[in-house]
């Protein structure tokens, strides 16, 4: 494991829809300063472990310690306010509201939240961070796909996370921009800030990931450097089935 | 833009010395108009705080009305005025709070079906208690108030609501309001408490109502649970925060005073089919103003934007 001393740590998480057990027994950790990739096929837990973690969904049972208390069932806005910003696979801008507004959501709710005075600022600091320079007063419907992600970055970023969650964030995206994506994530890690993302993009996980932790049915079936684990047999079974002739 | 703002607040002022005027030159046809006018504006304008954000549309406007009336005739002789106020406003308060944390989970249509039968219950309730323990369905309700004093109070009422709506829209719960009415999922994420703003502004709201109504008691002198709590109440209001628009502070007033004026020309002219054009009206506005007088008005704004955009983006 990783000498870092552990910004997030899932013990034996579990939840159950009906009779499907989303996520099953997950045990993974992501250490201070560290990417740490969730993969996985389609419906593997992958979004459900994300929604345990920020307080979409309470757990069956196992624990969720983050910010050193145990945050496995608390209300969303408080794991939002121990540090904790989020983006979503289906990307979730404030349609009604500007660009500048949009982050303001994310700075002014929190308890290291600025005064007043320095929200306008702070609100330009984080566009411009994110590559949107000057578009404080542009409508969030009027965005570009790539840049209502941007939006929604900076919102989680306006919250001062210690974990970022990043569902899918670079989905969707065209290579030239995909490029943009992945310097701005790491970026991010370049700053001191812990991030489990979400990925389909391969490229993504083998240039930012330090480790990653791959799910399958629920439960973890691989654990390592991308490296490693995107070579594991049990791995690509589970992305491509099993091979024929085995 | 300064100087437009003080021609405003003083055409504002002005407005207000002529209505607080009103009833030393109107006669009492014209006060009692007047005092409906007030009444449904501070009514609907109460309405729009709580549902305009929210989009939540509540039914429960003559629950808490009905409660205040209902205050006032029971401690209407027994205590000073500005008590028997006081304690309306925290029974609505109390009130607003109990429904607001058991219901504001519930989503959409489900919220409209509880508020509607919240205020038949409370009414269901008030007549079990008159038949049972005091034995007599009405009360009277004697309190040495004039149609001038209702007119007055009520006056000074719309101006707080008008007031604490701009407050409100300018304080973080407003903006955390609006937040959670563009999507509930990403204001939790943003670390704010859902469930205390919806139900802080939500009490807000029903004080206004419970206010109207404990106000208003005086001028029936006879009350029963049919009178306070009559439902028409609860519909005419969201009718009127419809037609006028909700998601602003103004919006609602906009529908609440033409409404006003033609449900009273309705109920004099056609008093057996009033509920019938109301109910085509209610239609009408339904589809042919979704976003009621102040979205016409937005979209008339909206086509001058563009503009300030292109130049905004250029320098």
């Amino acid at each position: 494991m990783t000498a870092a001393p552990a910004v997030l740590e899932i013990k034996g998480l579990v939840r159950a829809f009906g009779g499907l057990v989303a996520v099953n027994a997950l045990d993974m950790t992501v250490g201070s300063g560290e990417i740490v990739g969730l993969l996985g096929p389609n419906g593997s837990g992958k979004t459900t472990a994300l929604n345990l973690v920020s307080g979409v969904l309470g757990p069956d049972s196992g624990a969720i310690h983050f910010g050193g208390q145990n945050i496995a069932g608390m209300a969303t806005h408080r794991i939002a306010r121990l540090g904790l910003g989020r983006t979503f696979q289906l990307v979730r801008v404030l349609h009604g509201m500007n660009c500048a507004e949009n982050v303001r959501a994310g700075l002014a709710f929190h308890p290291a939240r600025l005064p007043r005075g320095e929200m306008d600022e702070a609100a330009s600091r984080l566009l411009e961070r994110v590559g949107l320079k000057g578009s404080e007063q542009r409508l969030a419907t009027e965005l570009t796909y790539i840049d209502r992600k941007r939006l929604e970055l900076a919102r989680a970023l306006a919250l001062q996370p210690r974990l970022l969650l990043l569902d899918e964030w670079l989905a969707g995206l065209n290579p030239s921009e995909l490029l943009i994506g992945i310097e701005l994530i790491r970026s991010l890690k370049d700053e001191g800030l812990s991030i489990l993302l979400v990925e389909h993009v391969m490229d993504a996980i083998r240039s930012l990931c330090d480790r990653c932790v791959v799910m399958n049915s629920g439960r973890k079936i691989a654990e390592g450097t991308p490296e490693k684990v995107l070579s594991d047999p049990a791995v690509i079974e589970a992305y491509l089935g099993a091979p024929a002739d085995a | 833009m300064n100087r437009m703002r003080l021609a405003a607040a003083l055409a504002g002022c002005a407005g207000l010395a002529v209505l607080a005027l009103l009833p030393m030159y109107a006669d009492a046809y014209y006060l009692a108009l007047a005092i409906g006018l007030l009444q449904f504006t501070v009514l609907a304008t109460a309405w729009g705080l709580f549902s305009g954000p929210t989009r939540y549309v509540s039914l429960a406007t003559t629950a808490f009305f009905g409660v205040g009336a209902y205050t006032v005739a029971v401690l209407g002789e027994l205590l000073p005025w500005p008590l028997v106020l006081l304690i309306a406003t925290a029974i609505g308060a109390l009130m607003a709070v109990i429904v607001g944390l058991s219901t504001l989970r519930l989503s959409g249509l489900h919220f409209v079906i509880f508020t509607f039968g919240l205020a038949e219950l409370i009414r269901q309730l008030v007549i079990w208690y008159e038949v049972n323990k005091t034995r007599v369905l009405g009360r009277y309700v004697f309190v040495d108030i004039t149609q001038k004093d209702i007119y007055w109070q009520l006056l000074v009422l719309a101006v707080a609501v008008f007031v604490i709506g701009w407050l409100i829209a300018r304080s973080r719960l407003g903006f955390a309001l609006r937040i959670i009415g563009e999507d509930e999922t990403v204001a939790k994420h943003c670390g704010i408490n859902v469930t205390i703003a919806k139900v802080t502004l939500f009490a807000i709201s029903a004080v206004f109502m419970t206010l109207v109504g404990a106000i208003m008691a005086p001028r029936w002198t006879y009350i029963e649970p049919s009178i306070a709590f009559n439902a028409t109440i609860s519909f005419e209001v969201v009718i009127m925060a419809l037609l006028g628009g909700a998601h602003r502070l103004w919006g609602p007033a906009l529908g609440a005073i033409p409404l006003t004026l033609l449900f009273e020309f309705l109920a004099a002219r056609f008093p057996t089919a009033s509920t019938l054009i109301m109910g085509v009206i209610f239609l009408l506005i339904v589809y042919a103003l979704p976003a009621g007088v102040v979205g016409l008005w937005d979209n008339f704004r909206r086509q001058w934007r563009p503009q300030r955009v292109e130049q905004g983006a250029g320098a």
